[in-house]
Parts: structure tokens; sequence; C-alpha cells
């Protein structure tokens, strides 16, 4: 589905929607990446995109889904398939050095209680990979 | 066969790839945060202020919380030892710059129209239009929101957390990622909780320690009868701090609790 930016109804669905969530402008900050990287391949479209997102990265995976269809329109990814691998949060105790998963607010130690920890996973807000379609230049001949 | 990087495609068998047209497929590990160019421009922020000495702090809260009075009541203490300027953040309206402006201290509105949060690239805009030269203290004081100014680091050394006590003591645990940033929590309206029977200043502690981090809570009193003694000494002993230590890092990261 192809949509032009310039459709009325859409800005206005643009507009709602940034007052309400982050992940518009999360998504857009994304789409500039795999815009820039497609670019620099000499890329035909983006087939499919992976993101990383973690419970403590303030990103809602939904939302996240729901802006790109948005974002996406008239872009050289309007036909990528956005494929969120969620994490889980894993802290590390900094008294103990036990390893525990555990909630976004429970960011506590599950062996000794203890509060001193630090998180080694489940902030992360990354594009992990892109797959793009490239024109080959020349048929391949030299086999 | 590799399916997902393409390093099993050689010259040799790269037309086994190609679709009738003679597209490749071509896979790309990139790495990257997606906030990465907010973080650029966050980052020359920072170094903007460093060069010109400037403490920034970064005011958060959910709408209402009295971010704008605390301000007005911080440039009526310190105004006179430390030149202040404030950057307002709102989605409308200049009516918190006015309001900052009447105490005789620069300040400059952002209006987001829409946007939720305040970004770096808006506050990168606003500093072509606040001189930093002569300051000491700069205030940004974000848009009323206690979830997506969480994600956007603008530059700042410090981060304030407003929670007012006439919200929920639970607010640290409802909203993680934002409570999880501060550098200082700050309970405010605090001479109110003498008639709130619902709000226990021990369990909003409980509920900030369980994010595992140490954050100093304070109480403060902006408007009857202003009580601002803990939150005037901490801006204080920031203010002497050197701002430089850990350039490039987002003040959390600068000074990690326990690690």
């Amino acid at each position: 589905m192809r949509l032009a930016f310039r459709n009325r109804e859409l800005l206005i669905l643009i507009n709602n929607w940034e007052s309400v969530v982050h992940e518009l402008s999360v998504c857009q900050a994304l789409l500039a990446q795999v815009v820039e990287i497609a670019t620099d391949r000499g890329a035909s479209a983006v087939l499919r995109i992976t993101v990383e997102v973690g419970p403590l990265s303030g990103v809602e995976p939904g939302l996240l889904a729901s802006a790109f269809e948005i974002v996406r329109a008239g872009s050289c990814a309007a036909g990528a398939i956005l494929l969120i691998e969620t994490t889980a949060i894993t802290i590390s105790c900094l008294i103990c050095g036990a390893e525990s998963q555990t909630a976004p607010n429970r960011l506590l130690c599950a062996a000794c209680g203890g509060y001193r920890t630090r998180v080694v996973g489940g902030d992360e807000l990354r594009l992990r990979g892109v797959e793009l379609r490239v024109p080959e230049a020349r048929p391949a001949s030299t086999a | 066969m590799c399916q997902t990087c393409g390093c099993s495609i050689t010259p040799g068998n790269a037309h086994l790839s190609m679709d009738q047209n003679g597209n490749r497929s071509a896979v790309i590990d990139v790495l990257q945060d997606l906030l990465a160019a907010n973080d650029r421009v966050a980052m020359h922020n920072r170094e903007h202020f460093d060069e010109h000495g400037v403490l920034a702090i970064n005011l958060m809260s959910s709408p209402g919380a009295g971010k704008t009075a605390l301000l007005e009541a911080t440039i009526v203490a310190l105004g006179s030892r430390y030149r202040i300027a404030v950057i307002e953040g709102d989605l409308e309206t200049d009516n918190d710059a006015v309001r900052i402006r009447a105490h005789g201290v620069p300040a400059l509105q952002i209006t987001t129209g829409t946007a939720c949060h305040l970004d770096a690239h808006l506050v990168h805009r606003a500093l072509h239009d606040l001189p930093l030269s002569g300051l000491d203290l700069l205030f940004i004081e974000n848009v009323g929101n206690l979830v997506c100014p969480a994600s956007f680091d603008l530059g700042q050394h410090r981060n304030v957390i407003l929670l007012c006590v006439t919200e929920g003591d639970d607010k640290p645990a409802k909203y993680p990622v934002m409570f999880r940033a501060a550098d200082l929590v700050v309970l405010s309206k605090a001479d109110l909780l003498d008639v709130l029977d619902d709000f226990d200043p021990a369990r909003a502690a409980a509920a900030l320690r369980a994010l595992g981090r140490e954050t100093p809570m304070i109480h403060t009193a902006a408007r009857r009868a202003p009580a601002l003694g803990p939150w005037l000494d901490w801006l204080e002993q920031q203010l002497a701090w050197p701002r430089a230590a850990a350039p490039g890092l987002p003040a959390q990261m600068a000074a990690p609790v326990g690690a």
C-alpha cells in the first residue's frame, strides 16, 4: 500500500499519533537509518528490517510496529517486513555476582535481594540488520 | 548453508540467490542504536554546555507537578549568586517562559506543537537563540509527561524528576524507565503531605530503590512556605562538581550508583 505524505488525512493521523506516542519519532529515526543504508548500497528496495527492543528502552513494540505502518509509506521500505525482537531484562548483582531475569520495576537481585545491580540486557533499542534488494550490475560470469 | 548473513554467497554461486530480474538480496548487519542521530546531537549539546561551563539540568515530571513553580522559587533563591537561564518545552503557549522572564531570567520557549517530548535537535535549535556565555545554570523544563521524554538524551548533565505528592506513591513502579533515568527525585508540594493520608514517602522511596538505583529523594514546597533547603544544597553540589568529568555520557551513566 502506497500512501503519499501529502495526504491530509494521513497527516492528521501522524499529528495525532505524535501527541500520544514517541514511538513515531523513534520509527522516523529508524526509517532514516534504513534509507541511508539502502541508498549507500544502491538498493532498489528494503525487504526486511530487524530491530531489538528491550522493555527498559521505553519503547512499546506493538506501537513501534503500528508507527512503522505509517512511516514507511512512500519510502524504499514501503514493502519491508519489520521484525521486532524483544529482549528479556537481565541484571547482574554487584554484590553477590548472580545474574537474574526480572521485571522492569523490580531490578533487584533474585539471589540476595540487593538493589546494587547492573542491567546487562533489556534496555536495547537498536537496528540489528536489514535485508536489501540490490540490482546486480553485472551478471555473475566469473564462475 | 547460512540463511541469514549471506556469508556463503560466493562469485560462483551468487546467481543462485538472484531473482529473475538479476536482483540480489543482501543481508547487512547494522547494530546501531535507533536514536543514534539524537544521541550525536545530544553529545554536541553537552560539549557546548561544557565549553561554556554551564550545568544543564533536564527537569521532568507529569503535567502539573510544579516544575515551573520550583524554577521560579529557585531563581528567587539563587538568582543573585548564579546566572540562570531556562528552556521551556510545552505543546502550546509560552505561559511558562513568561512566568520565568518575570523574574528577570532569560527563558526560551519551545512549543512542540504535537510532540510529547523534547529531543536533542529541538534543544540544539533553541541554543542558537540562547547565548550560553556567562551562564552558570541552564534548566531545560521538559514537556510534562512521565513516558516519552525518558527515551531522549538532550545533552543534559543531570536528570531531575519531580514526583508530586498528589500523585500516587507508586509512580516509580508504574514508570520505571523514567524514574531509572533520575539523578534526583524531588517530592514536590510536600507541604500537602500533612493533609494527604494516601501518599507515603517511604513507599515511594522503596519503589525507587526497586529500580536498582540509589537515587536521592528530597522534599520541596515551592509555593506557600518555600522549603527548598535540600534542593538548593543539591544544586550547589552539582554546580561545584567538574562537569566535564565524563564527557559524552548521559548523566545517569556518568554516575551509576553502586558501580
